[in-house]
């Protein structure tokens, strides 16, 4: 069997308040193959974006890593010293933010930006690093990259900034991103080029990608295989396939019958109804038990593991006897 | 680009018109200017005639436009209590005020800005906290009292340093008189330069603190973390160098403060500049002085407003971007 | 995800940098008592002043020459009845603190009393009649910010004191100071009042009281001014303290308060010339008094800025 290329074990993640600890990340374990696309998706607050910050070592204070422990490659770096961190940062993780029109600093050229990041990470010098920099223009789709270089950030359209900090991601060739809602803050029509672009060159690259989103039909199309999360907490894990067309948990049930399908069928249509809980006011047993129609008596005291069903896990309930796993019709 | 510069030039001159106005009313009409020449027993008829050969039986309009062509021509009129062209008194005593504030404009930001990055790099020191509380201390004290104490600790106290005076100036070309080349000069320019920039000083470092944790908050910054370079890099390059943009303008506007905040300074340490002039003007109401000191002022103001404005925009290329063409 | 709660509006920069720092706000509230404490102390000596200063320092029959320049009684030569010395001409100068803060207090608040009226009134005009009488006033309150204050009080004084006649200067001093103050301290409260009351100028309330008629400035007295007068009160706070330096630093200047009617200020200036010879208690026993007095008013004014949290800045 090969290394997964990530693997996250009972990682924690807490965060001092001034009443007590509140607990973002609460023994969250999981695996990405070499090539493979994770779809992380969930509520806001949900922690999808705290599990990523806290893969790649940015979890400031009040927060820190409470547990657990987080290997890239068979080699732990969950515990490195900060400045072996920081090279771990860039270049063998890349990240990518949510908003291209913030993530980058509007001061400096893109040219400084890109030659820095490169010169960090190599030993290229000055003249090297700036024909690096235009050729990852170029491959990331922007036009003229000779002259676009030295512009500012603000002289980019948001779909350009986007390819501009997918540049800088991959910049010293990553072996795995973390692509933090790297469409949501764009328009619609550039959404679809950017997750194309994405998965274009992680394909060409065989970067490993953990893409998080709430755009269920960007998971859908991207994503091998995806994970559900829920206050904190990994509640369904498995191929694409199976958790979206067949959703077991009832949370990610409820999640999946939210996207509009294009074949009508509108019934499927469902809110789930309230909100999720805060993090000061996570309900014992599962947090999802104020939520959910099936809740039964265990659901109130008794937190769910996650259990192994097929190719996917789950964590409820429902499923974790072997009574209820026959009645979801999936054999053990 | 030049729309706005000739839209900010434009408004400058408003201010300074206005300002003009200002100053011309004062000169004509607190202290009426015969009173000034003549006295008690000069006869009726010389006074109505000194009154029309100083032209103040022409209209509003003519005497002020006299008074603007004057006063752009540095010809403010005779000081009632020196009797010397005010032009003289108040260039002889300039190089004394503008060093004063050079040098404490240098001290407050080569002070203020290591201050303020490092008490917001290092929130939770003992240090950043031990500045913190003094730069409160330092922004609600009067600038005369921070003299005094001064004065008190340095000079009567341990008599390290001179507690009024320029001490040995020399002369450079026809006018400027410089204290920066003797010892005795620089070491007096020592407690008034600090006494000036400290409230400065304590402006600039919280605005910078301020700026600074804002600005490590940005995305941009979090994104050049999780590139991975160097912290050094991040915090003294892109950080500092957002922070700096807002410190540019609040800076350069303080300079024009320091030099009105010169009175007290110079009074307090006797600094023969233009501040103490100005102050003795007033206690004696020597209203040319007093009118020829709000137009210089003035226009030190407005061309610094008007340098900050360009220097922001050459610094932002947002700004270059949105005020070019 | 995280302990920041949402950006629900936009909090101003000076809140989010003083909640980012939970031990400093807590620090902030202790130091806050004290300089409650110290605020209540010093008002109470400046109101009761005549009672509880032991002598009248300013009734020449109370004051002897003889007397002039005894240090503290805890010193070589101190005398038990003037428990902090005396000055040059032989006043008790624990009484003269006493009346001095009064003195400083009492120009202080009037100045920011008139500085208030001013700006509330053109405040209200510039609001509420909007067009060019908005724009004249907006643009003289522009202009004057581009100044500091004390240059303002400054050149206010020194044309004050030219028009009034040369012989009542000492028994003009506080009124001219007083003006001063008055009117280089307005355009905040100008500002502030202006924009509240554009809002309010098109509220439900105040088109119905145009429609029935009512005239103009009635409506800005009764209906607006009670809507919009509640931040000018933190910014009085704020500015009793600035009110209270810039009074001190004109008399420190020599154009404030006479020796004759010695406010802090004036009593600092004296005490200043003998700061050499020696005799520091002339100098040091006002100079902590106004120290005092300006922090704890700047702490108390901050606190209750956060407290209320009116729509400043």
């Amino acid at each position: 069997m090969t290394v997964p290329i990530l693997s996250v074990r009972d990682l924690t993640v807490e965060f001092m308040a001034r009443r007590g600890t509140l607990r973002a990340l609460d023994a969250i374990s999981f695996d990405i193959a070499r090539g493979e696309v994770l779809g992380v998706v969930g509520e806001s607050g949900a922690g999808k974006s705290v599990t990523g910050s806290a893969i790649i070592g940015l979890i400031d204070p009040p927060g820190r890593i409470a547990g657990g422990e987080v290997v890239l490659s068979g080699e732990r770096i969950d515990n490195l010293p900060p400045d072996a961190m920081r090279k771990v940062r860039g270049k063998r993780i890349g990240m990518i933010f949510q908003d291209p029109l913030t993530s980058l600093n509007p001061l400096y050229r893109i040219s400084t930006q890109l030659i820095e990041t490169i010169r960090t990470h190599t030993d290229l010098d000055a003249v090297d690093a700036r024909k690096r920099a235009i050729a990852l223009l170029d491959e990331v789709g922007i036009p003229a990259p000779e002259r676009r270089i030295d512009g500012y950030p603000h002289e980019f359209s948001g779909g350009m900034r986007q390819r501009v900090v997918i540049a800088l991601a991959l910049c010293a060739e990553p072996e795995f991103i973390i692509a933090d809602e790297p469409t949501t803050a764009l328009d619609v029509s550039v959404q679809a080029q950017i997750i194309a672009l994405i998965k274009r060159l992680c394909q060409e690259r065989g970067t490993s990608v953990m893409l998080v989103t709430h755009d269920m039909g960007v998971i859908a199309e991207t994503a091998d295989r995806v994970a559900v999360m829920y206050a904190g907490r990994i509640v369904e894990i498995g191929p694409v396939r199976d958790v979206v067309k067949q959703p077991l948990h009832p949370y990610a049930k409820g999640l999946m019958g939210a996207i509009p399908s294009l074949e009508g069928d509108a019934e499927r249509l469902v809110q789930i109804p309230g909100t999720m809980p805060r993090l000061q006011a996570i309900p014992p047993g599962c947090a999802f038990n104020p939520r959910c129609e099936k809740a039964f008596a265990r659901c109130h005291v008794e937190r769910p593991e996650l259990v192994q069903l097929g190719d996917r896990k789950v964590a409820c309930h429902l499923y974790d006897q072997p009574l209820s796993r026959e009645k979801a019709g999936i054999a053990a | 680009m030049l729309a706005f510069i000739l839209r900010r030039l434009f408004q400058s001159l408003i201010v300074m018109l206005s300002v003009a106005l200002i100053a011309f009313a004062m000169f004509r009409f607190v202290g009426d200017p015969v009173n000034q020449i003549v006295s008690i027993d000069t006869p009726q008829a010389q006074v109505a005639e000194i009154r029309r050969s100083l032209g103040l039986d022409d209209a509003f309009l003519v005497q002020f436009g006299r008074y603007i062509y004057n006063a752009a021509r540095l010809e403010f009129g005779v000081s009632y209590q020196f009797r010397l062209p005010v032009i003289s008194l108040l260039g002889e005593r300039a190089p004394a005020t503008l060093e004063l504030a050079f040098c404490s404009a240098l001290f407050s930001l080569a002070v203020g800005i290591p201050m303020g990055v490092y008490t917001a790099l290092r929130r939770e020191s003992p240090l950043a906290k031990l500045f913190q509380a003094v730069s409160l201390v330092g922004i609600s004290l009067p600038t005369f009292l921070i003299g005094i104490l001064l004065i008190y600790l340095f000079s009567v106290t341990l008599g390290w340093l001179p507690s009024f005076g320029r001490g040995e100036v020399v002369k450079i070309g026809s006018w400027w008189t410089t204290g920066l080349l003797t010892s005795s000069g620089l070491k007096a320019l020592i407690l008034p330069s600090v006494t000036l920039g400290l409230f400065q000083m304590t402006l600039i470092m919280r605005l910078v603190r301020a700026e600074m944790l804002e600005v490590l908050r940005a995305d941009y910054i979090k994104f050049a973390r999780a590139r991975g370079l160097k912290t050094s890099a991040i915090h003294f390059g892109h950080a500092l160098k957002n922070t700096l943009v807002p410190v540019i303008t609040i800076a350069g506007l303080q300079l024009g403060s320091i030099i009105a905040f010169a009175i007290i300074t110079e009074t307090v340490f006797q600094w023969p500049g233009m501040g103490q002039l100005f102050l003795r003007s007033v206690q004696n109401v020597d209203i040319p002085i007093m009118a020829a000191y709000l137009m210089l002022i003035s226009f030190l103001f407005v061309s610094i407003n008007l340098a900050v404005d360009l220097l922001y925009a050459l610094v932002d290329p947002r700004l270059r971007a949105t005020v070019g063409v | 995800m995280s302990t920041i709660p949402p950006p629900t509006a936009a909090p101003s920069r000076w809140r989010r940098f003083r909640d980012s720092d939970i031990l400093a706000s807590f620090l902030k509230s202790k130091v806050t008592m004290v300089a409650g404490l110290v605020v209540l102390l010093l008002f109470l000596g400046a109101a009761f002043s005549p009672w509880l200063a032991p002598t009248n320092p300013f009734d020449p029959a109370t004051v002897f020459l003889a007397d002039s320049m005894i240090p503290p009684a805890w010193q070589d030569g101190g005398e038990a009845r003037f428990i902090l010395g005396t000055d040059d001409q032989g006043r008790d100068l624990y009484s003269a603190i006493l009346y001095g803060m009064r003195v400083s207090l009492v120009v202080g608040g009037l100045g920011c009393l008139l500085a208030a009226s001013i700006g509330i009134t053109l405040g209200l005009l510039a609001g509420y009649l909007g067009g060019r009488t908005d724009a004249l006033i907006m643009r003289i309150a522009d202009v004057q910010l581009t100044f500091p204050a004390i240059l303002i009080a400054l050149l206010i004084d020194g044309v004050v004191r030219g028009v009034f006649p040369k012989a009542s200067r000492e028994d003009t001093a506080i009124y001219v100071l007083v003006i001063s103050i008055g009117l280089s301290f307005w355009v905040q409260y100008a500002r502030t009042i202006r924009g509240s009351t554009l809002i309010e100028r098109n509220k439900d309330y105040v088109m119905a009281a145009r429609l029935v008629g009512l005239p103009a400035p009635l409506i800005m007295l009764r209906h607006v001014l009670p809507n919009v007068i509640g931040p000018v009160l933190v910014i009085l706070t704020i500015n009793l303290a600035l009110a209270v330096i810039t009074e001190a630093t004109l008399s420190f200047l020599g154009v404030g308060l006479p020796a004759t009617q010695p406010s802090l200020g004036t009593l600092i200036s004296i005490g200043n010339k003998y700061l050499f010879s020696g005799d520091w208690w002339i100098v040091t026993f006002p100079s902590v008094t106004l120290a005092a007095l300006v922090l704890a008013v700047n702490l108390l004014g901050d606190w209750l800025r956060d407290a209320l949290n009116p729509r400043l800045r």
